[in-house]
């Protein structure tokens, strides 16, 4: 591999920072990247926005060097570069944020900023070095972070922010952040793009990867569109709005608002009272929690992450033991039942889980075999002793046709489908048992703005037949967008109930933070 | 970085499998060739020796049987999510419940011995799997280090029933008396022979088509039951169960149950089938031969049946080899079979990514980004 990319001439400063000429990738029969050309000036912040599946973050590992590109080529400040591995794009100024983060849960913060270039044999040195280094930046950009706290100790946030000095400290020029606010608070996520704008006034590039259209319009100062693989439009963030970016990811007129009827709220179909959830230390991250959820209406419960709206929701659904209190289903104390998570959902408890992935499906499963997960003795799906695979099929096929999950084969793997269509698969599973009551968590995270549409449609058709929905999202503007009542929860107590109608962005961001509410004592 | 490369069934299931042989083969070959014999006189040798005659074949396919209850064990448990290494316990334990059967009831009439030693085999083998799982289900206690434990628990515990309590009086060898006559399983030879077809007296007997029976009940719950289904979701995402109302460690106690009871069977094939008395260290190894056997059969019955075979084949082609050329000894046999194990089990992944670029190149194979 060629190690120093730019040997032979100085970069020419009045260059593009990244220039991308051509660029293509086919992965099979799947063109995953088409003639891509664009140019990122040097000292900008620059948004790349699509679809899940447009091509964006196979675009950005082709720049990183996890993937080589069929055609085409890189400049980096004019020059060309040839970048076959991570190590020559970091040689060649270039550090990259992934959504995942990448860092030794159990390491320090220094050890996980030196791993990788430790500097020699011995540690002591390049630890020594790094200190210094690290400083160094922490105050060129206001990026402190507690050196020698072990990583595992650390909020989300900053796990994130010990990723972009790692990258900082390889000598990076152009940062590349993909989907970065995805694990983060609305709080978190303005912490950041105050950062990116620090960093870009120190010179730095800054490429923003997401598919989410607030943080272009926050952050960028132009934006790339990218839809099935191209480039479908580039324009100054300025003179743009959410829809025009939104109509051309998605290549159609799309609804951004929720459209709904006021809520017509029937009887009470869930009642909770008094709820205490501890975790496994003995701490309460439920504290007395008392409310109703009437059928035809969605009730959002708004808060910042980690505040005790997933306990809540893993408590009610019968994953999570509660402590003290009362959970009654239509007359009947599921607690003092003792009812798991299955006999719940036999009495019209559904749940779609906030952390898809690691509860709500099994990605090695085909889509078939996870659209029974949970309902997997149901007797529709049984013949005798086996299971009867024919129902099982055919009953993926028509929720795959229902939902509009592509590609529509319920053999594949789950885990080829994307986070939209994998969402798709969960609701529809959830929602074709017909429940009276259905909790959901975070039900748009990582899903496009397409299957956004879908599912919030979906939600308001399920309220208006009648049942009663939980929504639980960190997303302000979910809440806002869907729910006909809002409870703010705070430090694991519910500080305030709102009607929507009365409910602002400012009114229920002081709630979040504790102020309590009218209403509540 | 990346994860290892998938590749289409056809190549993943035949294709992969055979390249990894052939190169265990190919090294084996080397050092053949190294210690001054001919590596092809040898392989010629080894393959009559497995397969050349009725006998050969008998033979080979009486060591698979073992292999493919063992390998059956350690599947069934690692859709649970479940590293069983305890194998040769519970075989060795389900061979006691199944000689004592045996050694007992020989009075009685054969259609009443067998499925009390069937039961009692199975019995036993899953009462010794049932420690660790209620160890790993309830206290946390890693299976694998339990499993290990008992291995050693259950060879202490046979050397002292055979030498103290199960030996024949007056002999000096640690070994029980013969089984009667009637709890003794027929030869398959003895059953080829009554539907008129001839075949070599050899150790195969019905405990083979016991085996293969295990291998379809085990697809069948496996892969077609609501109970398989659970075990196969707490094995790959224990919170997805959670969620899905199954409870994770009621299944690890029920998948070692079974998988103790697939290991317990082996004491059919080798003591009611062949040796006809309860005898010192009759597991050989084939508990942990059966981590291989699963391991290259991709922990499905089809594939633990080839891959049984072909351990059956080493062991009994091996043997033939050892005897035939005389400097490739035992130890070199083992090599051989190690070899073997080396490139089918640990480094299985070594020609799944150049495979896959090979096969993408010629196939056009869609391949989602």
């Amino acid at each position: 591999m060629n190690s120093r990319p730019f040997a032979v001439t100085p970069p020419d400063p009045s260059a593009p920072a990244l220039e991308l000429r051509g660029i293509d990738k086919r992965f099979g029969a799947v063109r995953a990247n088409r003639a891509i050309s664009c140019a990122i000036a040097a000292g900008s912040i620059h948004g790349f926005i699509g679809e899940n599946g447009a091509g964006k973050s196979t675009l950005m590992n082709i720049v990183y060097g996890f993937h080589r590109a069929d055609a085409g080529e890189i400049r980096v400040s004019g020059r060309v570069v040839e970048i076959g591995s991570p190590q020559d794009a970091i040689a060649a100024g270039i550090g990259m944020v992934h959504q995942h983060f990448m860092l030794v849960e159990n390491f320090t913060v220094l050890e996980n900023v030196v791993l990788g270039a430790e500097g020699g044999r011995r540690l002591a040195g390049g630890l020594a070095a790094a200190r210094a280094g690290l400083e160094q930046l922490a105050r060129d950009y206001g990026l402190d972070v507690p050196l020698d706290t072990v990583v595992a100790e650390l909020p989300v946030g900053l796990h994130q922010r010990v990723e972009i000095l790692k990258a900082l400290y390889r000598g990076a020029d152009i940062l590349i952040l993909d989907e970065p606010t995805a694990v983060l608070t609305p709080q978190e996520a303005d912490q950041l793009f105050k950062m990116l704008a620090r960093l870009r006034a120190q010179g730095k590039t800054v490429i923003l990867v997401t598919h989410k259209l607030r943080e272009i319009m926050a952050v960028t100062d132009r934006v790339t569109v990218m839809r099935q693989g191209a480039i479908v439009g580039e324009v100054e963030t300025k003179s743009t709005s959410p829809r025009e970016l939104a109509e051309k990811m998605v290549g159609r007129a799309v609804l951004l608002r929720v459209d709904k009827t006021p809520a017509q709220p029937g009887a009470t179909l869930l009642a909770v009272r008094n709820l205490e959830v501890r975790d496994r230390l003995g701490v309460p991250r439920v504290k007395n929690v008392s409310f109703t959820l009437q059928a035809g209406e969605i009730v959002g419960i708004a808060g910042v992450a980690g505040n005790g709206q997933s306990e809540l929701l893993e408590a009610l659904a019968g994953i999570r033991a509660s402590s003290r209190g009362e959970i009654v289903l239509e007359g009947r104390d599921l607690v003092r039942e003792g009812l798991d998570a299955r006999q719940r959902r036999r009495l019209g408890l559904a749940h779609v889980p906030e952390d898809r992935l690691r509860m709500g499906v099994v990605a090695g499963f085909s889509a078939e075999d996870n659209t029974i997960l949970g309902y997997h003795d149901l007797p529709v799906y049984q013949r005798g002793l086996l299971l009867n695979r024919a129902a099982i099929h055919g009953g993926c096929a028509e929720k795959m046709a229902a939902y509009d999950v592509r590609p529509p084969d319920p053999g594949l793997r789950l885990a080829s489908f994307s986070g939209g269509n994998q969402q798709k698969l969960v609701l529809a599973r959830e929602i074709d048992s017909d429940p009276r009551v259905l909790l959901i968590g975070q039900p748009t995270r990582g899903v496009d703005i397409g299957a956004i549409e879908f599912i919030h449609k979906k939600l308001v058709t399920l309220r208006d037949a009648g049942k009663a929905l939980l929504l639980v999202s960190v997303e302000l503007d979910e809440i806002l967008g869907l729910a006909d009542r809002i409870l703010v929860m705070n430090a694991g107590e519910i500080v305030g109930e709102v009607a929507r109608a009365d409910a602002t962005e400012e009114k229920l961001g002081l709630m979040m933070a504790g102020v309590k509410g009218e209403g509540r004592s | 970085m990346s994860p290892p490369a998938k590749l289409p069934r056809w190549a993943e299931l035949g294709l992969l499998p055979a390249i990894n042989l052939l190169a265990a083969l190919l090294l084996s070959s080397v050092i053949i060739q190294l210690i001054g014999e001919s590596p092809w006189a040898a392989l010629k040798l080894m393959a009559d020796g497995a397969f050349g005659s009725q006998e050969s074949v008998g033979y080979t396919l009486y060591y698979a049987t073992n292999f493919i209850f063992t390998g059956l064990a350690v599947a069934v448990a690692y859709h649970a999510g479940l590293f069983n290494i305890g194998g040769d316990g519970q075989a060795y334990i389900g061979g006691l419940g199944t000689g004592l059967v045996c050694l007992w009831l020989g009075a009685w009439p054969f259609w009443a011995v067998l499925p009390l030693a069937v039961l009692a085999g199975a019995v036993f083998g899953a009462a010794w799997a049932f420690i660790p799982a209620y160890l790993q289900a309830r206290r946390g206690s890693h299976i694998v280090i339990t499993t290990i434990m008992f291995n050693f628990i259950a060879s202490a515990l046979m050397t002292w029933l055979l030498v103290n309590i199960l030996i024949k009086p007056g002999q000096q060898s640690p070994e029980s008396r013969e089984f009667a006559p009637n709890a003794t399983l027929p030869g398959l030879h003895t059953l080829l022979g009554k539907m008129g077809i001839p075949f070599t007296s050899t150790p195969l007997n019905l405990a083979f088509l016991f085996a293969l029976a295990a291998s379809v009940l085990v697809w069948v719950l496996v892969w077609r039951t609501r109970w398989g289904y659970a075990l196969r979701v707490a094995g790959q995402n224990a919170a997805a169960a959670i969620y899905a109302g199954i409870r994770p460690p009621r299944i690890t106690i029920q998948a070692m149950l079974l998988s103790g009871a697939l290991a317990g069977l082996l004491g059919l094939n080798e003591l009611m089938g062949s040796q006809h008395r309860i005898l010192l260290d009759f597991p050989a190894g084939a508990g942990f031969v059966g981590i291989a056997v699963a391991l290259m059969g991709r922990n499905h019955p089809v594939g633990i049946f080839f891959a049984a075979v072909l351990f059956g084949a080493l062991m009994q082609g091996g043997s033939q080899l050892s005897f035939d050329m005389p400097r490739v000894n035992r130890d070199m046999v083992v090599v051989i079979q190690g070899l073997v194990i080396l490139f089918c089990g640990a480094l299985e992944n070594v020609f799944r990514g150049p495979l896959a670029t090979l096969l993408a190149r010629f196939g056009g194979r869609k391949d989602a980004p």
